[in-house]
């Protein structure tokens, strides 16, 4: 091996909110450690699925190996573990963290600090993280690097002065970031004749060669041939090729060892065995520990997911099967609706990670889906003493069984400039917020609020860019369960229970939803030959109604000159309207109409 | 020319011309020159020469003249195309020969050439006879216009004449419409045939555009509906009889041509956009006037040869506009099976919503919309499209 000298290595990723130009620097930075021509380079390499690009978010934690001659004429190792830039992937982000010495902060030159760029400074920092801040779109009209500079020294507390300022988007300074990461960032330490401890990053599932577990040795060595055991699930394997990844493809190599990021290959076949944060060892000769902060990643956010077509259950399941190959945090388990037959009931990390599960399901495999809406887990605690936790509504026990329920409680810190603090403190009052406290720097706001989760996972964030013009930024932390008030609100149309639209919700708020819900179903259901009446009911109680009149016309137009096939035309479109429609009773349901409620917009 | 004729053939002619686009029309048809008008009519004539020779063994049993409006070319236009078909074809003796026109666009003396030319049945685009509602359509006439037209139609002695109206106007009222019909019925002599339409706003017309922003006054759905049901006991207190969905006449008047299409007979259209059906085959000529003057005979399009399946959905989806149905006696002879045998699950449901029902005549049996049917027919037709064979 080439690079074995540990003091040539640089372990580090790069920090930053959405949008101030984490990926273009990791491209500049690939690009000018010449293992890629620019040419084949497709816009930008780390983020290599389709949907990320699109909507310019990180989804999976990856790691690229290059090469740097420095300045003092040295070749150095650079690995760059990249990071997933939402809060629904808190916990991937910190094991990222955990498996880099360092971390660069990119800043944009003209937003400044964003609650994002301080929840990640603040988990790179959590990890004893060196950090060094580059200030980036110094060549926008609008950028002010001094002022940024200053807020960052001021908020976060870390030198700023000589922070490189660049254009990723121009390739402007690059040079001076990575003269930066070869003095500030610290070499790797460990010992490579200790016995094998590494911590899995990522995993990813290719179909052939099986899982390919992405880790950071910290002690010991790994080669082809080695048993390795990971420590939390207990699977074992041998391993069959270890290297690292850079240029777009895989590089195998003979070992790797303390300090190096690389990957292994073992023939596993799912990603559960492989679960982000474990410890990998040497079955023959173990590490003492495990390396803490692994934990099992829960998911926090429920829906029914079910085929349009009821034919395609079974592409729904494979496809899911596969999905979670990769994403050890997708669950899912079958489950029955009356209104929409057999689905499964798919928990999330949150609701990006949901639309996201959701959208692959529709491109990649070409399935039309229905879901329903989104919930949280609740806990439901019995008279008799039991305690459930909650994803489907339809399966709340009778209120007279229900001695209380609790909700999941998030802290949440937004950012936002000062003349919008009182629309944002109002959202988050209609929200059932409580508010924490506020910290002030120059013309913004942090402000800190405890929220339930159930009341941001529908819509929170769209309106709280649309209240705050779109500078408002938000992050936030599970925080435990807490007592609540809440209740089950029912649909009925044509006076039968629809069992795919009930959801859970606060006892205050079952009133003002269920009113929004007929209104927009109303809109949704087409007129039948009889009139039907959509209404909401908490506990048997009616509490909104609408009402679809009966259908009194539908009639062609006149037919011209025998042009038959435009009115075929038309009558077959009828006819696929009815198809897409789900039958509840002898009423046509549309599916759309059991997405429509899932945004209903607070303000109309 | 004499021949053994075994098959009946309609013919279609298109006109694609008008003084003024009306606000509410979606057809093929817009204003033009006069060198554009003879351009296509002479492309029309060659069109109708040289297809002549596929229609040997052909009976036309009717022609229709349409538009866009016939009468904005010149009535010698129509004259020649006339003796055109009467030397390229088999016209039967007693064949219905209509031509739609718009009051307001002809002279007395142009309907005495109509007649000579052979026409023997007009259609008249009345739309409204209020004043009001005829400019809110953008109709280039008024109701006195459309008087004296009347009179020349009727001195130059049409016997078989049908006038246009419609319901669900913009600002009309149930009452406002009553007096259309009252006035229209209270002609000397009044109409043989009254074709009465609701108002149907189509896309990429103004009036779609005014609906989209909320500009057009339509009256409510009750009014609407008021004006519908007024159309139908209006007319048969007046001795008009229902025998198409929108389409009223008196015994015997009822208009070949229009029951055709619903019958599935062979037609053949000639002129741009103009749909043929011929011996289970569907085709229409493309749109574009240009390409058709300079090549009118090579403008087929949308070929389809119906499958069984298609037949079948054609014949209830077309039949059930007739008030009067499908015949199951005429359906077993075309397909050799029953009604019932093709459509039992649909024919059920419908008759248990009662929107179908049966009824006999002369010991035939027939499958028609109830009244109520009627007026929801897409609802039902939809449910025709896929025949279990």
């Amino acid at each position: 091996m080439a690079y074995t000298d540990q003091s040539k290595i640089r372990n580090f990723c790069i920090v930053a909110h959405i949008d101030h130009g984490k990926s273009t620097l990791a491209d500049r930075i690939i690009e000018k450690t010449g293992l890629l021509t620019s040419r084949e380079m497709q816009a930008q390499v780390l983020d290599n699925m389709e949907l990320e690009r699109e909507r310019g978010i990180t989804i999976k934690a990856q790691s690229v190996r290059t090469v740097y001659k420095a300045k003092d004429g040295e070749e150095y190792i650079f690995n760059l573990i990249d990071t997933p830039g939402h809060v629904d992937f808190n916990y991937e982000v910190s094991r990222s963290l955990a498996a880099c010495d360092g971390a660069i902060l990119v800043v944009d030159a003209a937003q400044g600090i964003e609650a994002q760029t301080l929840a990640n400074v603040y988990l790179a920092l959590d990890h004893d993280l060196d950090v060094f801040p580059v200030i980036n779109k110094i060549d926008l009209p609008s950028a002010e690097p001094q002022r940024v500079i200053d807020e960052i020294e001021d908020v976060i507390g870390i030198e700023a002065q000589d922070a490189p300022l660049i254009s990723a988007k121009n390739g402007l300074n690059i040079e001076d970031v990575l003269e930066a990461i070869v003095e500030k960032i610290p070499a790797p330490k460990g010992d490579p004749n200790k016995p094998l401890q590494a911590l899995i990053f990522d995993s990813v599932y290719d179909s052939y060669k099986g899982v390919i577990i992405f880790r950071r040795i910290m002690e010991g060595t790994v080669k082809k041939g080695t048993t390795i055991r990971m420590m939390a699930t207990g699977a074992k394997e041998e391993v069959v090729e270890v290297g690292y990844f850079g240029a777009g493809q895989f590089h195998p190599c003979e070992e790797l060892s303390a300090g190096m990021v690389g990957y292994i290959t073992a023939s596993i076949k799912n990603v559960k065995d492989t679960a982000v944060g474990d410890t990998v060892t040497d079955d023959k000769n173990p590490c003492a520990e495990p390396l803490p902060g692994y934990k099992k990643v829960n998911s926090m956010v429920y829906c029914g997911m079910y085929p349009a077509d009821g034919a395609k259950y079974p592409d729904l399941r494979d496809a899911l099967e596969k999905l979670q190959l990769n994403d050890a945090s997708l669950n899912y388990e079958p489950e029955t609706s009356i209104a929409l037959g057999f689905g499964f009931r798919c928990g999330f990390l949150g609701l990006l990670h949901l639309e996201i599960i959701q959208e692959r399901l529709e491109r990649e495999y070409n399935l039309d889906l229905v879901t329903t809406a989104p919930g949280v887990i609740y806990k439901v605690f019995k008279t008799n003493g039991e305690m459930i936790e909650l994803t489907n509504p339809s399966n709340l026990p009778d209120p007279s069984e229900i001695e209380h329920m609790e909700e999941p409680i998030v802290s949440a810190e937004i950012m936002v400039t000062q003349e919008f603090i009182g629309s944002i403190m109002e959202l988050c009052q209609e929200r059932r917020g409580r508010y924490l406290g506020m910290d002030y720097m120059e013309n913004r706001a942090l402000i800190k609020y405890e929220l339930p989760l159930n009341e941001i996972i529908y819509d929170f964030f769209d309106a709280l860019k649309s209240r705050s013009k779109g500078y408002a930024s938000f992050d936030y932390d599970i925080k435990g369960y807490e007592e609540s008030k809440l209740v089950k609100l029912d649909i009925l149309i044509n006076r039968e229970e629809v069992d795919a639209l009930s959801f859970i919700v606060h006892a205050d708020s079952a009133y003002e939803r269920g009113r929004r819900m007929c209104e927009r179903l109303k809109d949704e259901i087409p007129r039948h030959l009889f009139e039907i009446p959509i209404q909401a009911a908490v506990g048997g109680k009616i509490i909104a109604r609408e009402t679809v009149k009966a259908m009194r016309k539908d009639v062609l137009a006149k037919c011209y000159g025998g042009d038959i096939t435009r009115k075929k035309k038309l009558l077959e479109k009828q006819k696929e309207g009815k198809k897409r429609m789900r039958q509840v009773g002898n009423v046509e349901i549309p599916q759309k109409a059991f997405m429509s409620v899932l945004k209903l917009d607070e303000r109309n | 020319m004499k021949k053994e004729c075994v098959k009946e053939l309609m013919i279609y002619i298109h006109i694609p011309f008008c003084v003024r686009k009306c606000l509410y029309c979606d057809f093929l048809s817009a204003p033009a020159d006069d060198a554009a008008k003879k351009a296509y009519m002479e492309a029309l004539c060659r069109e109708i020469h040289e297809k002549s020779r596929d229609y040997r063994d052909y009976e036309v049993s009717s022609i229709f003249f349409g538009g866009g409006t016939p009468t904005a070319v010149d009535p010698e236009w129509i004259r020649q195309i006339m003796q055109l078909l009467r030397e390229d074809y088999h016209i039967a003796e007693d064949a219905e020969i209509t031509m739609e026109m718009n009051p307001g666009t002809v002279s007395q003396k142009d309907m005495t050439v109509y007649a000579a030319a052979g026409i023997n049945r007009l259609s008249m685009g009345l739309q409204s006879a209020c004043n009001e509602e005829l400019k809110s359509l953008g109709r280039i006439h008024t109701y006195e216009k459309f008087l004296e037209t009347y009179t020349y139609v009727r001195e130059a002695g049409f016997a078989n004449v049908n006038v246009d109206l419609m319901s669900g106007l913009p600002g009309q009222t149930p009452q406002k419409y009553r007096e259309s019909l009252e006035k229209v019925l209270g002609l000397i002599p009044p109409p043989e045939h009254i074709s009465a339409y609701s108002l149907i706003v189509e896309e990429g017309t103004p009036f779609y555009k005014a609906y989209e922003e909320d500009r057009l006054m339509l009256p409510t759905e009750e009014e609407e509906r008021e004006m519908y049901y007024l159309t139908k006991q209006v007319l048969e207190q007046h001795g008009y009889d229902r025998y198409e969905i929108s389409n009223y006449a008196k015994p015997g008047k009822e208009c070949k041509h229009n029951t055709g299409y619903w019958y599935r007979r062979n037609y053949v259209g000639f002129g741009i956009g103009a749909a043929s059906l011929v011996d289970n085959v569907r085709f229409t000529n493309g749109r574009d006037l240009e390409t058709y003057i300079n090549n009118p005979c090579e403008m087929m399009e949308d070929k389809e040869i119906l499958s069984t399946e298609d037949r079948m959905s054609e014949t209830m989806f077309l039949g059930l506009r007739m008030v009067s149905g499908v015949s199951e006696k005429a359906w077993m002879e075309e397909y050799g099976r029953s009604l019932q045998d093709v459509f039992g699950d649909v024919l059920q449901k419908h008759m248990e919503n009662g929107l179908l029902e049966q009824w006999s005549e002369n010991g035939e049996g027939f499958i028609r919309l109830t009244d109520k049917g009627l007026d929801v027919s897409n609802y039902v037709m939809a449910d025709f499209l896929e025949p279990k064979i």
